[in-house]
């Protein structure tokens, strides 16, 4: 009984493992599942602590909290100016995180948040994961909401008596929201000439 | 006074500026007598004695210190170095585009030194994004949990238990040669091509652990994170997670080196190396991507009218010429064994031409085998040199018909100018002067 429980049980893995391995038809193949399985069940919430990416298109993921732009400021002044410099125009370390927007059909693109990210939540994410990168994983929800908060308040995007929040961080509209295209390659189309390619 | 056995000079790669004279002292005395008059004039420190002398003249031989002494005794333990006289195969720090600190920073591989397909792992290129983490492998957990049936958590020794696939690829940065789009900027292929590696990975398909927690109806896509304090995180697409993509703990015999993401990171063959998440920690399924910094911010191509190209993660097919390259003397006229290498993310590579004038006319250089999926192949052509100036390059074909574009080609599609412009796959020109100098000659 046993046995043939296990038989039925490796014999689904590998039937899953052939269709799952070759969906795309490349030329690798690798190895059927061998029909063992190490991995400990655990439940989500065991994984609560890690649990720390945001869906940014739509803010899913947020977590309670909320920061205001002047917040913000204080923990800045305290925490990133060091190396983003005043106002996060630019300092040792890195470049200006202000403007930019409209670089872009320019062929001295600045790039910052305000003109890079298509959705606000991503500030959050990377602050809260990066940030400040001397101690990073090291602020506060709150904290992060009110320096995601002060970041586009810099960038001109909220004004100066904004609060984030789930709700309201995933609301703003980014500048370039609708600059992203999806990949399309390949685009060029070279030939393979030998004699005289040059004319 | 360091020897080198090549008789291509290699220069010192110390600096972002034109290789200087001096840079080419340290060749052995026997290798002086080949130099052509004009070198050897030219390098002042060079043209002693028997400047001018350009037929080879062999010198008695004496018994060297070597055979008359015992070598050094076999240590009780000890993990191999290269030779001391191999010194200068260093990875570097980029230097072309300086960052203003190394822990968001990378170094480049020395592929003008590389021998075969396989990069030693000493000096397989880096790019970290907060430095390297040195993480115990009894502490280090993988996260597997989302759209799946059954969260699931591994230890090391849980992942060392199942049987073990390896696989041959290259990794490439999506930035490899992004400072020589329309300027000379870089000397040697170390600086323009060193985002390039190529070794034996081992590990698990990463479909194993897929299969296991059980994907939940609409799973399209997964995250990929690192234990590092970037949290370097991409999406993958599940088709790519269920078709090569593998948890890799080995490189080239060995477990990953800590820069490499000791002790376990993501492989994503073919595709740009930032995706090939180190250090990983973490796994989570989803019905969407989630458009992290990552994927915005970075890692996206500029397109004309203000567009950027999203998820562009596979790297097209490439070729470069390592032998001669940049900041190398041609000893002089005659037999130069023209090397390089070819790799393609999209599959194998099927043929090499190279141009000797420019791109004019183009003739196959002979693959050497194994040629393999999404890996580095070595590709070689005897030139006969004669002397003149000459322009020489490579351009490669891949398993799908796709053809190395040059430059030019690219910019007809997107957004070209100096800058942090990523997926330069274009033709990479040489330049070779009469006196056997040569030179970046992209722009
Ligand atoms: C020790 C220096 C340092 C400190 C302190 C620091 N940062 Fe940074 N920050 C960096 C570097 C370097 C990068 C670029 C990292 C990369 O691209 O991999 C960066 C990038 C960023 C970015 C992304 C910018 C963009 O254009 O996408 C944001 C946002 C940011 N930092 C916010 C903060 C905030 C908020 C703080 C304070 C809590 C902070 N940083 C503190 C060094 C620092």
């Amino acid at each position: 009984m046993r046995s043939l429980k296990l038989v039925t049980a490796v014999a689904a893995a590998l039937a899953l493992a052939a269709c799952a391995t070759q969906p795309t038809g490349t030329t690798s193949s690798l190895p059927a599942h061998p029909g063992v399985k190490y991995g400990k069940a655990m439940s989500d919430l065991d994984a609560d602590a890690w649990n720390i990416d945001i869906r940014t298109s739509d803010g899913r993921g947020l977590p309670p909290g909320s920061g205001s732009v002047a917040d913000g400021k204080r923990i800045y002044d305290q925490r990133c100016v060091a190396c983003h410099g005043p106002d996060a125009k630019g300092g040792s370390v890195y470049g200006s995180m202000v403007g930019g927007f409209d670089t872009m059909k320019t062929d001295k693109r600045v790039l910052t948040p305000g003109s890079m990210y298509p959705y606000a939540p991503i500030l959050f994410d990377y602050i809260r994961r990066a940030m400040p990168m001397d101690s990073p994983q090291s602020l506060k929800d709150n904290e992060v909401y009110a320096l995601s908060a002060y970041i586009l308040n810099l960038n001109g995007l909220v004004p100066a008596n904004a609060v984030m929040d789930a709700r309201s961080l995933a609301a703003v509209q980014m500048p370039n929201r609708n600059a992203f295209v999806v990949d399309d390659r390949p685009d060029t189309k070279a030939v393979r000439c030998m004699r005289d390619c040059i004319k | 006074m360091a020897r080198r056995s090549l008789p291509v000079s290699t220069g010192d790669l110390t600096s972002a500026s034109p290789p200087t004279e001096a840079e080419f002292q340290p060749l052995s005395r026997d290798r002086r007598s080949f130099l052509r008059k004009s070198v050897a004039m030219a390098g002042g420190a060079l043209a002693t004695g028997a400047a001018g002398i350009s037929v080879a003249q062999a010198q008695a031989l004496t018994v060297p210190e070597t055979n008359k002494a015992m070598g050094r005794p076999i240590p009780a333990n000890e993990y191999g170095m290269p030779s001391e006289f191999e010194a200068h195969v260093r990875r570097r720090r980029t230097d072309v585009l300086v960052n203003k600190q190394n822990f968001s920073d990378w170094s480049m591989t020395p592929l003008q030194h590389q021998h075969g397909i396989v990069t030693p792992n000493g000096v397989v290129f880096e790019r970290h994004h907060a430095g390297v983490p040195d993480i115990d492998p009894a502490k280090h957990k993988l996260v597997i949990h989302g759209m799946v049936k059954k969260p699931l958590q591994y230890t090391m020794n849980d992942i060392l238990r199942y049987p073990s696939v390896s696989r041959f690829h290259f990794l490439e940065c999506s930035g490899n040669t992004l400072t020589d789009w329309v300027r000379n900027a870089s000397t040697t292929v170390q600086q323009s091509h060193g985002l390039l590696s190529c070794a034996q990975w081992t590990g698990i398909p990463l479909s194993w652990l897929l299969d296991e927690a059980g994907l939940e109806e609409g799973a399209k896509w997964l995250l990929v994170e690192g234990a590092d304090g970037s949290g370097h995180i991409r999406s993958i697409p599940i088709e790519k997670a269920l078709d090569d993509a593998l948890l890799v703990y080995g490189q080239n015999g060995e477990m990953l080196r800590p820069e490499q993401g000791y002790p376990l990171r993501a492989l994503m063959p073919g595709w740009e190396g930032n995706t090939s998440v180190k250090w990983l920690r973490r796994i989570k399924v989803s019905d969407q991507p989630w458009h992290f910094r990552s994927e915005t911010a970075r890692y996206t191509d500029p397109l004309p009218g203000g567009k950027w190209r999203q998820f562009s993660m596979l790297m097209e097919c490439k070729s470069v010429i390592t032998r001669p390259s940049g900041g190398m003397n041609l000893p002089g006229p005659g037999l130069i064994e023209i090397q390089g290498f070819a790799w393609s993310g999209r599959g194998r590579i099927t043929a090499v031409d190279v141009t000797l004038d420019g791109g004019r006319n183009w003739q196959e250089a002979t693959l050497e085998e194994p040629v393999m999926d999404k890996c580095l192949t070595r590709f070689r052509l005897r030139w006969n040199w004669d002397g003149k100036p000459a322009k020489i390059a490579s351009r490669a074909v891949d398993s799908t018909g796709y053809v190395q574009p040059t430059v030019q080609e690219i910019g007809a599609y997107r957004g070209l100018y100096p800058g942090f412009v990523q997926h330069h796959n274009g033709v990479f020109p040489w330049s070779v002067s009469a006196n056997g100098e040569v030179k970046n000659a992209i722009a």
